[in-house]
This record gives structure tokens, C-alpha cells and sequence, in this order.
């Protein structure tokens, strides 16, 4: 637009203004249609999206926990149980103001130092929602007075729930295991939100951990209208938690808890089995540490406390504790013996020993002549390294592998030691040496290479005391009877006769007779040197980490055997001595249960009450000693403590889901 | 309306601009309902504030009606100078105070000078094209004094810092020059500047936080718990309503707190989520309505004051609807302009029940010529 400016007049200008002000009406006209098309999109074309994310920012789907399938004994007892529990959990990710809110709740809980300090281990070490449990086995007036303050503490999260319940503590530790939150690390493999759940604890150890599958269950569902800050406005509709199932156990909890207590103060293990069937009767091996506990997770004091006793309460010695058997071995070389055609009649002269080359392995006496059967009695080494060193290591290790040494074996429990029954080649194997004569010498006699399981040994007793190759069980159940060893019945007669005279004859076990009428118990003592034979004190005294071990086996009744166990008693300086009057009277317990609890209460009485009462005052002495202030009495759980009523132990595998009210936590509503 | 005898309905209430009334009580009285919804069912503490604030200013209006145009023009360049020195009285309290402050508590409203300088600058416009001759309008001198008056409140509003308002501000001023006539490339010139200097704006010029709400704009998703909350909650709150809306009071996103501002200005998300796209549109209708009546009654007015302010007001209510909605529905960034005579606030409904007021004397001024010239 070149050349003069062009004028504009009045009338143009008014007739500018209606046709821009046309435009700019049809503008707005525009727009308005733009906008009424975007929203048909936004609530027409995409109402689906829309609809199903304002539903997902509503409704809160919460999991409930399953209830745990319980664990009961052979006769539906319950070794594990659940209990209702309150408890506080903080939820990292939803955590505002950390200081301000723990500072609250240690003064609303009563906390100790101890345990905020163990509550900011567990967040430093928690990612997202993971739970870090604050307290449990609440009262109801605290878990009230967290739950009624929620709108001021974010991310913490009052739950009623169910806790794992040991009816029998420290006696079940290492067989049950015990519970606890899933780790990170098992969240990232799963992505199962419910191992997110406050209060969902899984198998940690022992049975609780190899049964996880049949005892979890299946978890239930909770669906809550909440608002943007989480405040829980109703509940819209629940589904129940399908319990997990009852598992059946092959272990006698009478039996079980009168073993844990007769060991004592003493580390030790003791195992029974039932000679029929192969059902593990009992497993033990003390001093333990209490299920329950652990499953609340513990704090640091009481592991610190664990793990620094030299009595190892935190190792399962029964199935990973391994010791040479010393003479607990001699029946597996009896039957060797017998297996190479000697005959048990011949007689070896014990002179106190036996000289190979010119080295002297001794004996424990001068014996004289020794029968097979004087020779087991009396637990002659002259005898065994003299018809030993005939027939050579490898029907002795053949022998012992029938009765079970050497072996792992198919059990629900997370690790096992198959210890050693050496022979030339393992020797060659792992020592790129040749077998020798003074190997023989020593194997014949449990020394040596030869280390064995306590559980070991209480399965050869059962095999010997049978006649069968019985595999151990723990989970009841109907099986097939076991074949026959390929022993001899009547090599297996001479050898328990033997047996018989160890105890009830002129043996090493006399004084550990059953008073029992018509009764017998066949026994075989050992002694594990854990120092060389030549110390000053010959292991039988000074430092208590230097003694011997005193191990047993043994089988009742003599003529028709129904029972075989075995004892270990670490550093008890024999086998005689030690272990021989603790398998007496668990062996009792079986035939006459008043007589072997009015022996064990003698006992208790010495040694300053049951496992718990003893276990408590190690404790306080132990927090005394490191200067930590003494635990507030609500702070443990009673044992006392009601179970819950479902699911009842006789359930059948897979128990309908009842009407009982689903666990339901009720935040911000206090009755 | 001859008709009716004039002995029953009196000739002053007769005259009222009726559609017009009826509209904008329909508007301030949906208002009133939407904001008992939003507290949950009741009338505290936001509806029963906006209906008397809406009552209030009514009657304002139309005793501003009955104001005559002359007293208008001379009060237009005064009011203009006062909102200024409004404007940089709260700026200098907030910075006394200590921190950002852009409204005086006047007891009753806090007043937000900066919503007044949107109809003063209208008016000061519109007089200053009036005493402009129209052989004038085509040269510098039409644009110079047209700019100042545009930027002084926009540049004193950006320093706020409230850059919502002061777009607007330039928006609406720009509307009315367009308006009063001046050529068209100026505009084509000033839309190619603004496409290249936005974004450099955005880059270089912005407050963080500006900056940040503008991004996130362009990408709500990435920060869906931050700065981009409001607006996926809003979208999910239309998007849920569906074509018939959830039923008065049912809405999940505001009662559950979802939502947040769905009081002011997210207001219209609450009315989608609850009357649906039925009752979205039908308000959007009703809003631009009311702009188009205010132009119209511009188009049918006799002097270039009365026309440039009738449709300057109705293009700023347009600005207030357009922006504000844009928003909700995730075509722009969130500003903070509210839904005029909807969401709750008292410095934005007072300016526009004021200028409703001034358009409805222009109304009836236009009435009058109508029936004088009909004699």
C-alpha cells in the first residue's frame, strides 16, 4: 500500500467496527464450537480412560493377608498357630517429615531408642511401599492412639492382623524356623504386591520357609473409597483371605518340648524317630532361639546376643552340626565285620592297644580277650582296629553307607550336611593321597576322616534297630514300608545284642538302664575327641570348648524295637556321662511320660526353671552386661496370647472360606 | 412489549434489558449451585459468599444502568490513572510486607487491582479512539498513546509477578484496537512478532515456575503427581463425567480432593464431572452468550465510546471464558484466570457484574434511540 496515506471518515469507521465486530463474534462462536468439540472427546471418545482412572484414584484396593496355614504334630496339635495382632507399619514412599513423625510415635508406642534405631536400619534399607514394621502385639489403648492421630502422621499404617504364634518357643526354633517380611530382593523377583502388605510375613527358615507354598494361602481383597490425602471415606465391598493349609507334621510336640528341655543348659541335639515308619518323632537342637521372637523381628541386642553365644543358638545342629562318632560308629564296622565273614565268636586279646608299624593307637583299657559282643559292650578299640584293619576301609564305608552315613536326605528343611565316610578314592579325591593302614585304624573306630550328622546317627540306630533302609519323613502322611537292608537278620541280632549289653549288661551305659519293667534300650556310647587323644587332660576336663564331645544311639525295646534316637552333647566329655542320661529319659517319656516329667522337673529346678525363664534371665543378664536399659514386660509376647479361632487344626486340605469378619483395619475410625 | 398494559408492569422495569438479566442470573445462580456442590453439600464456606457477593453486585449493576454514558466518558481516563496507582499501591504494601501481594483486604473482597485495570483500560481506550478523529486513524499517532495505555498495566501486572493477567491484558487491548479500526497488517505484523518471540519468551524471559507450568502443559504426563497434576485431574474429572455427568454432588474428583481449586478455577471441571457434556456445553453456551449480547449491544450503539466499550467488554469476558477453559481442558497452560460469575472470587466478579453494568447502560442508551427515533 504505497502513495498517500488514505483518510479514513466517520461512516467508514462505524462500518469497520460492525464488520470486525462480526468477525470477532464469529471468533468467539468458533472457539466455544472448539471447546464443546474438545470436551465431546474428553468425555465422549475417551470416557472409557477417564472413567477407569477416576475409579483408580477413588477406590483403594487393599490386600488383606492371607491367614497362615498352621503347623500341627502328629496328633493335631499346634506347633504353629496364628494369633490377632495389632501392629504399626510405616510405608516409606507415602513417609513425609521422618524426624517429626517417628518422634510421635515412639512417644505414642513407648518406643525404645533401640527400637527407632532398629526402625531407621529397616528404612534406610526399605525401597517404596515396602512396610518397616514399627511395633506389634499392641495393646489396644496404643494401636488406638496411633490410629485416631493418622490424619497428622502420613505414612504410617495401623493394621489388625494376624501374628505367627510358637505354642512352644525355643523348642521348635531350628525345626520350624520362623517368619518374616519379604525382602526387597523377593519383591523385585515376584512383583506380588501382597509381599507388600502390612503384616504378610513369609517362610524364613526351617519348615516355615521349605512349606511356604502350601502354608501362605491365598490373600484377600479389600476395596475402600479414599480421599486424596488417604483418608479412608467407606468401605465398598471385601473378599475373605483363603487360609493357607494345615501341614501335618510326623513330630510328637509333647515329645519334641520334653527333649528341647531335658538338653538344658547344653549345646547338644536329639533325635527320634519312630522305627516303623521312619516318622522323625522329634528333632532338637539347643540351645534355640525363639520363633517368635524372630518372627516379630528381632532387634539388634537380642541377635548380637545370639550370635556371640558359643553354645551357636542361631546353627540347627541336628541336621549341620558334623562329628567324628567315635565309637557310635563301631556297629556300622560290627557289621562289616560280620558282612566279611568273621566270625563274631573269635576273640582279639586287648592289650590296652594296638601297634601298626611303630606307631600305638590306643585303647580306653586293657580288655583281654574280646568277643564281637564283649567288644561292642565295652567299647573296645583293640577289637575293631584288629578285624578293621582285616577286611580293610571299604566294606566298613559300604556298611556305613547302608545305614545311612554320608547321606542327604529328601526332608522340608532348608539345608543339610552329608558329612564324610571316606574310602581310598575319596581320600585320593580330595588329598591326591593313597589310603592307609592308620586311616583304616581310625575309621574303625568313628575317628579319623569320618564325620557324621547327629541326624545321621539317629537314622542308623532306626536302620539298625528295623532291619530296614527307612527314609526319614516329617510331613504325616501314608507311605510304603521301607525294603530290607542288605544285612543279614542275623548280623543285625549279634550287633543289637551287643547293644543290649551296653546298657543293660557289664557295658560302657549301664547306669542309663529304662527303669521300666519289661523294657529295654539298646545303647552305644561315643566319645569325639576334639583334641588329639595325647592332651594333658585327655579331653576330659579344663576349657569347656576343648572337651569331648558325648554322643549315643540308641534303640527300645531291645527284642522289638519301636523307637531310635540319638544324642549329641557337645563338649560333655563322653558319651556315657553326657548324652546316654538324656536319651534314658526321652525314651522314658515315650513308654511312661509322669516318670520322665517328674525327672526333668529334679532338673529344672537345678538349673533355675524352663527354657523360657532361662532364656529371659541369659537376656537380662546379657543387656545388663552391655549396659542396655532392661525390656518393658508388654513388650514381649505372652504366650499366653488367645489363638485365633480359624483355621481349626483338624482342617480338612483345603477349608471353605467361612463367614467369619475378614481382618479389617479401621484407620481413623476407633471404635 | 407495548402490549402490556402499562398500568400493571411499570415502564422502567419494562425497558430492562431482559434476556440479558435473566441470562446473568442464571449464570451467577449455577455459580452459587456448583459451589454448594463443591463444599460437599453446603453452603459454607463458598456458595452462600458468592450469591450474596452475586446479589451484591447486581443490584450494582443495575444501578450502574441507570448511569448516564456521559459520566462514563469523563470518569474514563480518572478510573484508568487510579487502578495504575492501585495497582502500585499493593506492590509497594507487598513489598513492605515482605513478599508478593496483589490485593487489598478491603474487609468485604480483597480487591485485586489488577482485575479492575482489565475494564479501566477498556474504557480508557475507547475514549481515547473517541477523541481520536477518524482521518487520524491511520497514522502513528493512533497507535503510540493506544500502546501506553495497553502496557503500563500489563508491564506493572507482569511484575506481580502475574503473567496470566497480563497477557490478557495485552489481549484485550489488542482486541479493541482491532476493533476501533486500525489496518489489519498491524495485526498480521504483531501475530508473526508474537509466534517467534513466545517462544523465546518462554525461554529466556519466564519465571521458573512459569516456565515449568508451561512445559508441562505441553507434556502433563511427564509429571503427573507435580506441576501437571491439575490438569490431568481436571481431564480426568471432564473425561469421567461422560455425556450425561454423575449427578449433582456425586462428583469423586473434587469431593475426594482429587481435584484441588475446584472451587475457582477449575470450577468447570466439577461441572463436567457432574452434568456431564450436556451441561458443559450448555454452560460454555450460556458464556458466550453473554459476550456475544455485550457485542452486540456495541454494534447497535451510536458512539464510537459506547461501541468500542460494549464489545471491549464483551471480548474481556470472552478472554476470561476462553483462557480459563482452555486450561481446564488442557489446551493451555494453568494461568489462575477464573470462570467469570462461576468460580468463586470477588475481585473477578465484581469486575465483570461492574462492567455487565456498563454494558446494560449502554443497553438501554441504545433503547432509548431506538423508541426516540420510533416517535
Amino acid at each position: 500500500m504505497s502513495g498517500p496515506i488514505r483518510l479514513i471518515t466517520e461512516p467508514q469507521q462505524g462500518f469497520s467496527f460492525s464488520r470486525r465486530a462480526f468477525v470477532l463474534g464469529g471468533s468467539m462462536a468458533g472457539l466455544g464450537a472448539i471447546l464443546a468439540a474438545r470436551m465431546t472427546y474428553l468425555s465422549v471418545y475417551e470416557n472409557d480412560k477417564y472413567r477407569l482412572l477416576a475409579e483408580s484414584n477413588r477406590v483403594n484396593l487393599t490386600l488383606i493377608p492371607p491367614r497362615r496355614g498352621w503347623l500341627v504334630d502328629r496328633h493335631g496339635a499346634p506347633i504353629a498357630n496364628n494369633r490377632t495382632d495389632f501392629r504399626v507399619d510405616i510405608i516409606p514412599d507415602r513417609l513425609e517429615d521422618k524426624g517429626r513423625v517417628l518422634a510421635q510415635l515412639s512417644q505414642l508406642l513407648k518406643l525404645t531408642a533401640e527400637d527407632v534405631a532398629r526402625i531407621e536400619d529397616d528404612l534406610k534399607g526399605a525401597s517404596g511401599f515396602q512396610p518397616v514394621a514399627v511395633a506389634e502385639n499392641l495393646d489396644w489403648e496404643r494401636f488406638a492412639a496411633v490410629s485416631v492421630r493418622l490424619p497428622e502422621l502420613p505414612g504410617v499404617a495401623p493394621t489388625r492382623g494376624f501374628a505367627r504364634s510358637y505354642p512352644a518357643g525355643a523348642a521348635v526354633g531350628h525345626l520350624v524356623g520362623y517368619v518374616g517380611t519379604a525382602t526387597a530382593e523377593q519383591f523385585k523377583a515376584t512383583k506380588d504386591t501382597l509381599l507388600l502388605t502390612p503384616g504378610f510375613k513369609l517362610g524364613k527358615d526351617g519348615l516355615e520357609k521349605m512349606l511356604e507354598d502350601q502354608l501362605r494361602g491365598k490373600a484377600g481383597a479389600k476395596r475402600v473409597e479414599v480421599t486424596a490425602r488417604g483418608k479412608l471415606v467407606r468401605e465398598l465391598a471385601t473378599r475373605p483371605d483363603e487360609p493357607g493349609q494345615t501341614v501335618r507334621l510326623t513330630v510328637d510336640a509333647g515329645l519334641q518340648e520334653f527333649t528341647a528341655r531335658r538338653l538344658g543348659n547344653e549345646s547338644g541335639s536329639c533325635t527320634v524317630f519312630d522305627v516303623l515308619t521312619g516318622d522323625i518323632l522329634a528333632m532338637v537342637s539347643m540351645p534355640s532361639y525363639d520363633p517368635n521372637a524372630f518372627s516379630d523381628g528381632i532387634s539388634r541386642s537380642e541377635w548380637k546376643m545370639l550370635s556371640q553365644d558359643d553354645h551357636l543358638p542361631l546353627m540347627n545342629k541336628t541336621l549341620q552340626g558334623l562329628y567324628p562318632p567315635g565309637s557310635t560308629f563301631k556297629p556300622a564296622t560290627a557289621l562289616a565285620i560280620l558282612g566279611a565273614g568273621i566270625d563274631p565268636r573269635r576273640t582279639v586279646n586287648c592289650n590296652g592297644g594296638y601297634t601298626l608299624g611303630n606307631r600305638r593307637f590306643g585303647c580306653l583299657g586293657r580288655h583281654g580277650p574280646m568277643t564281637m559282643h564283649t567288644a561292642i559292650a565295652r567299647s573296645c578299640n583293640t577289637y575293631f582296629y584288629t578285624l578293621g584293619r582285616e577286611i580293610g576301609i571299604e566294606p566298613i564305608a559300604a556298611a556305613a553307607r547302608k545305614l545311612g552315613f554320608g547321606a542327604e536326605f529328601d526332608l522340608p528343611l532348608p539345608s543339610q550336611r552329608y558329612g564324610t565316610i571316606p574310602d581310598t578314592a575319596w581320600k585320593m579325591r580330595r588329598y591326591k593321597q593313597d589310603w592307609t593302614q592308620a586311616d583304616t585304624l581310625n575309621a574303625s573306630i568313628g575317628q579319623g576322616y569320618v564325620l557324621v550328622s547327629p541326624f545321621q546317627l539317629a537314622l542308623s540306630a532306626a536302620r539298625l534297630a528295623s532291619g530296614r533302609a527307612l527314609l526319614p519323613a516329617l510331613i504325616a502322611g501314608k507311605r510304603p514300608q521301607a525294603p530290607h537292608l542288605a544285612f543279614p537278620d542275623e548280623h543285625l541280632a549279634i550287633v543289637r545284642g551287643g547293644m543290649d549289653e551296653v546298657v543293660n549288661g557289664r557295658g560302657t551305659a549301664g547306669a542309663s538302664k529304662l527303669q521300666l519293667d519289661g523294657i529295654r534300650m539298646g545303647g552305644k556310647t561315643g566319645t569325639a575327641q576334639v583334641r588329639r587323644i595325647m592332651d594333658r587332660n585327655r579331653g576330659q576336663g579344663g576349657d569347656w570348648k576343648y572337651r569331648d564331645h558325648g554322643l549315643f544311639v540308641c534303640f527300645a525295646p531291645v527284642d522289638n524295637p519301636r523307637y531310635a534316637a540319638s544324642v549329641v552333647i557337645e563338649h560333655g566329655m563322653g558319651g556315657a556321662r553326657a548324652a546316654a542320661p538324656v536319651a534314658k529319659d526321652v525314651l522314658t517319656w515315650l513308654f511312661d511320660k509322669q516318670k520322665a516329667l517328674d525327672s526333668l522337673a529334679a532338673f529344672e529346678r537345678a538349673w533355675g526353671g524352663d527354657i523360657r525363664t532361662r532364656m529371659a534371665a541369659k537376656e537380662a543378664a546379657f543387656r545388663a552386661s552391655n549396659g542396655l536399659a532392661p525390656i518393658a514386660p508388654s513388650a514381649t509376647p505372652g504366650a499366653s496370647a488367645t489363638p485365633t479361632l480359624a483355621p481349626s487344626p483338624a482342617a480338612t486340605p483345603a477349608p471353605a472360606p467361612t463367614a467369619t469378619p475378614s481382618p479389617s483395619p479401621s484407620p481413623g475410625i476407633p471404635a | 412489549m407495548n402490549r402490556i398494559s402499562p398500568g400493571v408492569v411499570p415502564a422502567p422495569v419494562l425497558r430492562l434489558p431482559w434476556p440479558a438479566m435473566l441470562l446473568i442470573l442464571a449464570l451467577g445462580g449455577f455459580g452459587a449451585l456448583m459451589l454448594y456442590s463443591a463444599a460437599g453439600g453446603k453452603l459454607q464456606p463458598w456458595s452462600l459468599s458468592h450469591g450474596i457477593r452475586f446479589g451484591a453486585f447486581f443490584t450494582v449493576a443495575l444501578a450502574m444502568s441507570r448511569i448516564p454514558m456521559d459520566w462514563y466518558r469523563i470518569a474514563a481516563f480518572p478510573a484508568y490513572v487510579v487502578t495504575l496507582a492501585l495497582i502500585l499501591l499493593v506492590e509497594a504494601i507487598g513489598h513492605v510486607a515482605g513478599g508478593a501481594q496483589s490485593w487489598l483486604d478491603l474487609g468485604f473482597i480483597r480487591l485485586q487491582p489488577s482485575e479492575l485495570a482489565k475494564l479501566t483500560l477498556v474504557l480508557a481506550l475507547a475514549r481515547f479512539y473517541e477523541l481520536l478523529p477518524s482521518g487520524e486513524l491511520r497514522k502513528f499517532a493512533a497507535i503510540w498513546p493506544a500502546g501506553i495505555i495497553i502496557l503500563l498495566p500489563a508491564a506493572l501486572v507482569l511484575v506481580q509477578p502475574d503473567l496470566g493477567t497480563a497477557m490478557m491484558i495485552i489481549a484485550g487491548g489488542g482486541i479493541l484496537l482491532f476493533l476501533a479500526g486500525l489496518p489489519l497488517r498491524l495485526f498480521i505484523g504483531a501475530g508473526f512478532a508474537a509466534a517467534i518471540a513466545i517462544p523465546l519468551a518462554v525461554n529466556f524471559g519466564m519465571q521458573e515456575y512459569q516456565r515449568k507450568r508451561v512445559l508441562i502443559f505441553l507434556n502433563p504426563e511427564d509429571d503427573p503427581l507435580g506441576a501437571g497434576y491439575h490438569i490431568t485431574q481436571s481431564k480426568i474429572a471432564i473425561g469421567s463425567g461422560g455425556p450425561f455427568g454423575k449427578g449433582l454432588l456425586n462428583g469423586t474428583q473434587v469431593h475426594l480432593d482429587y481435584l484441588p481449586e475446584g472451587h475457582t478455577d477449575f470450577v468447570f471441571a466439577l461441572v463436567a464431572e457432574e452434568f456431564g457434556l450436556v451441561g458443559g456445553v450448555a454452560l460454555i453456551a450460556g458464556l458466550i452468550a453473554l459476550c456475544l449480547w455485550a457485542i452486540s449491544v456495541g454494534v447497535a450503539a451510536r458512539s464510537k465510546f459506547e461501541r468500542l466499550t460494549a464489545a471491549g467488554i464483551g471480548a474481556m469476558i470472552f478472554l476470561y471464558i476462553a483462557i480459563n477453559l482452555l486450561m481446564v481442558m488442557g489446551l493451555a497452560p494453568v494461568t489462575g484466570i477464573p470462570l467469570p460469575l462461576i468460580s468463586h472470587g470477588g475481585s473477578s466478579m465484581m469486575t465483570v457484574m461492574i462492567a455487565l453494568g456498563i454494558v446494560m447502560a449502554i443497553d438501554r442508551r441504545n433503547r432509548q434511540a431506538t423508541s426516540a427515533s420510533g416517535w
